[in-house]
């Protein structure tokens, strides 16, 4: 295939095919008979137009930096983890633990408790699949779908039998007492004499972009990084250099889970102060979406998971305004840059490349 | 007495299977021509939707069963473009297709119905209802709970088993599907086109979960509602490594799914239990033992199985 250079095959591509996403998500609310413009207009207005609507769209940002790091760093070492889902399930039900127990101490305990059991109840969740697909050869991508679907039922079977409250018909825990709520956005911001109002996020931003310059350090920095992209480009060579498959996807699948789990973390911890059914509203699965926009690189997912937080926070002002788009619009949206950047890539990277070698070529003459 | 009620659950196994069937004989055709399905889930879903918004709407359930097929035809040919032409991962336009087809049926519902996952209920002439066969109340028994007043669905799954071993092993067509989906080099040399065959194997994979879509909505249920695939396209996957990728064990399977499923729903209510823990145990065991079930077999602890060579693998022609 003819050759891209580098910097239109990691920003122009995955650029481009975005666009042709959020064209076709265009012709769908054009379809339903609704103006896309007067759409994209009041969701940017929804993600970005107060402090209180920006707190949201950071809270939603640090949910997918999360789920979207946990699914780049299994791409590097060549596995598809579709599981965050369940991974962020089991690690609530972890942090939950925390929240019910030490709500009367200081959440300057409970924080680095809630990222430890969180992250742990993560990567054990992720554990069992990678052990899987190493030594039994079991495809990790339908285990992972499976483990969603097995935290899904385990976290029904407690809260109705022991986290919900006697008396209580909600499917959800009894509310943390305050020394267990993490600080919210506005709170720091105090801290330093700055006088916000309030703002959804919390203190786990903070924590989520120090993770992607922990992943990048990881990766790129080094040695167990080197070989889990070594492992990634091309198993056999890495295990004729003595690096161990089994080592390696143990280790990238622990972090993995890990990282995902600490999307419970903000949530539970952060955000809701309960544990909630269905607290993790796909963020596993938007986390691919980030994890392919932003081509495995923390940057890059750093900024996928600010487009996905606008999107989400914009698309529930957008439900608002205009009831003729229901939230549920932001799953089509998803499916669709999922779809275009990670795997019909092709459309935008042929006539591409044509277009680049015709430059070149044109040049020489 | 307990023998009524084993053959009360036969009878819901053969009705919790069929889907599962459609599907799994689905993902056969599409893996053994070297395509990985994991998106089985989502074009029954769409196919459940596009079945039950035409029968509400049009009021024939036969015109549904075609819009069902239609439909999921329809998501078959963006992963056929994605997976042959373009050549992109098969696991993640899979997985791009479960989520379309979720959004889809989501908003479309909405705009149609203003009921946000869901369509009207359907009346009985709007359903595929089941058959009673000549004898069925004379014979009793076994033969008219299990046998005879099933959809003519169960029997159209039934009867593609054999239909489908006949196609794979006994035909042009199937033999060279086979051999595109392990050596597709071989297969293009011979001048047979690895691309039609491809997507010919990837339509009739998704006319299959065109059926058991149809199935879901208009037999099963009476309607659709949000998400009521329940994840059956992950469970055939799981039978179609059961079974080696054949059709025979295919059918022995998800017989096994839906007998396990058939046993949840008898004791689902049947059991008083006192102690939290045990009641835990049991919420939970019910809601995840088929998937539970698909982990253990998936772990190979039921003997080692082997996908066919070429699949997930885009086949680009040699230069």
């Amino acid at each position: 295939m003819s050759q891209l250079p580098k910097w239109a095959d990691s920003f122009l591509v995955p650029l481009l095919s975005v666009l042709l996403a959020l064209v076709v998500s265009g012709l769908v609310v054009l379809a339903i008979g609704e103006n896309p413009l007067t759409a994209v207009r009041v969701m940017i207005t929804g993600a970005f137009g107060s402090t209180y609507n920006l707190g949201f769209t950071l809270f939603y940002f640090t949910n997918f930096v999360f789920t979207g790091l946990a699914v780049a760093v299994a791409f590097h070492a060549a596995q598809f983890n579709i599981g965050g889902e369940g991974q962020a399930t089991f690690a609530g039900i972890g942090a939950a633990l925390i929240g019910l127990s030490l709500g009367e101490t200081h959440w300057l305990l409970v924080l680095p408790l809630g990222i430890l059991v969180a992250f742990l109840f993560g990567a054990a969740w992720a554990a069992v699949p990678a052990y899987l697909q190493v030594r039994r050869g079991s495809h990790i991508v339908i285990t992972t779908i499976m483990f969603n679907y097995i935290a899904a039922g385990l976290l029904v079977a407690l809260l109705g039998n022991f986290l919900k409250p006697a008396g209580s018909a909600a499917p959800q825990s009894r509310t943390f007492d305050e020394g267990a709520h993490l600080p919210r956005l506005d709170e720091v911001l105090g801290w330093i004499g700055i006088e916000a109002q309030r703002m959804e996020g919390n203190i786990m931003f903070f924590f989520a972009l120090a993770a992607c310059a922990v992943v990048w350090l990881l990766l790129w920095r080094t040695h167990l990084g080197f070989e889990i992209r070594a492992y990634g480009h091309n198993e056999k060579a890495a295990d004729y250099a003595g690096i161990s498959g089994f080592r390696i996807v143990m280790l990238v699948m622990l972090l993995s889970g890990g990282l995902a789990g600490l999307m419970a973390t903000n949530t539970v911890l952060g955000q809701q102060h309960s544990l909630v059914l269905g607290f993790v509203e796909g963020a596993g699965f938007t986390g691919i979406a980030v994890a392919l926009m932003g081509r495995s690189h923390p940057f890059g997912v750093a900024l996928a998971a600010l487009l996905f937080g606008a999107l989400y926070q914009g698309g529930a002002e957008l439900a608002f305004e205009m009831p003729a788009i229901p939230s549920k619009m932001i799953v089509i949206i998803q499916a669709l840059i999922i779809l275009f950047v990670g795997a019909m890539e092709n459309i935008v990277r042929i006539p591409l490349a044509r277009i680049f070698m015709f430059v070149q070529q044109s040049r020489k003459a | 007495m307990d023998f009524d009620i084993l053959i009360q659950i036969l009878g819901a196994t053969l009705r919790v299977a069929t889907p599962i069937l459609l599907a799994c004989l689905a993902g056969l055709y599409s893996e053994r021509s070297g395509i990985i399905d994991i998106g089985l889930d989502g074009k029954m879903l769409i196919a459940a939707f596009a079945s039950a918004a035409t029968a509400a709407v049009v009021g024939n359930v036969w015109v549904a069963l075609g819009v069902a097929v239609l439909a999921s035809s329809a998501l078959a040919l963006i992963q056929g473009l994605a997976a042959i032409t373009l050549r992109g991962n098969q696991l993640i336009s899979g997985a791009a297709i479960n989520m379309l087809a979720l959004g889809t049926a989501y908003l479309l519902s909405q705009t149609m119905f203003g009921t946000g996952g869901q369509t009207p209920g359907l009346g009985p002439d709007q359903r595929f209802m089941g058959i009673e066969l000549p004898f069925h109340d004379a014979l009793g028994g076994f033969y008219q709970q299990v046998v005879s007043g099933q959809s003519v669905i169960v029997y159209f799954a039934l009867a593609t088993v054999p239909l489908t071993w006949w196609v794979l092993y006994r035909t042009r067509f199937g033999l060279r599907l086979r051999a595109v989906g392990e050596a597709p080099n071989a297969v293009d040399s011979a001048g047979i086109s690895v691309a039609r065959l491809r997507y010919s194997a990837v339509l009739i994979a998704g006319a299959l979960c065109g059926v058991a879509g149809a199935y879901l909505a208009t037999a099963q249920a009476a309607a659709y509602t949000d998400g009521m695939t329940a994840n059956r396209g992950f469970i055939a996957l799981a039978a179609l490594i059961f079974a080696k990728w054949r059709p025979y064990p295919a059918l022995g399977a998800c017989l096994l799914f839906g007998f396990v499923e058939a046993v949840g729903y008898q004791v689902q209510g049947n059991l008083n239990v006192d102690s939290r823990v045990l009641a835990t145990l049991v919420d939970f065991l019910e809601s995840s033992l088929p998937y539970i079930l698909t982990v253990v077999i998936l772990a190979g602890f039921v003997g080692k199985a082997t996908p066919p060579a070429a699949g997930g693998v885009p086949y680009v022609k040699e230069r």
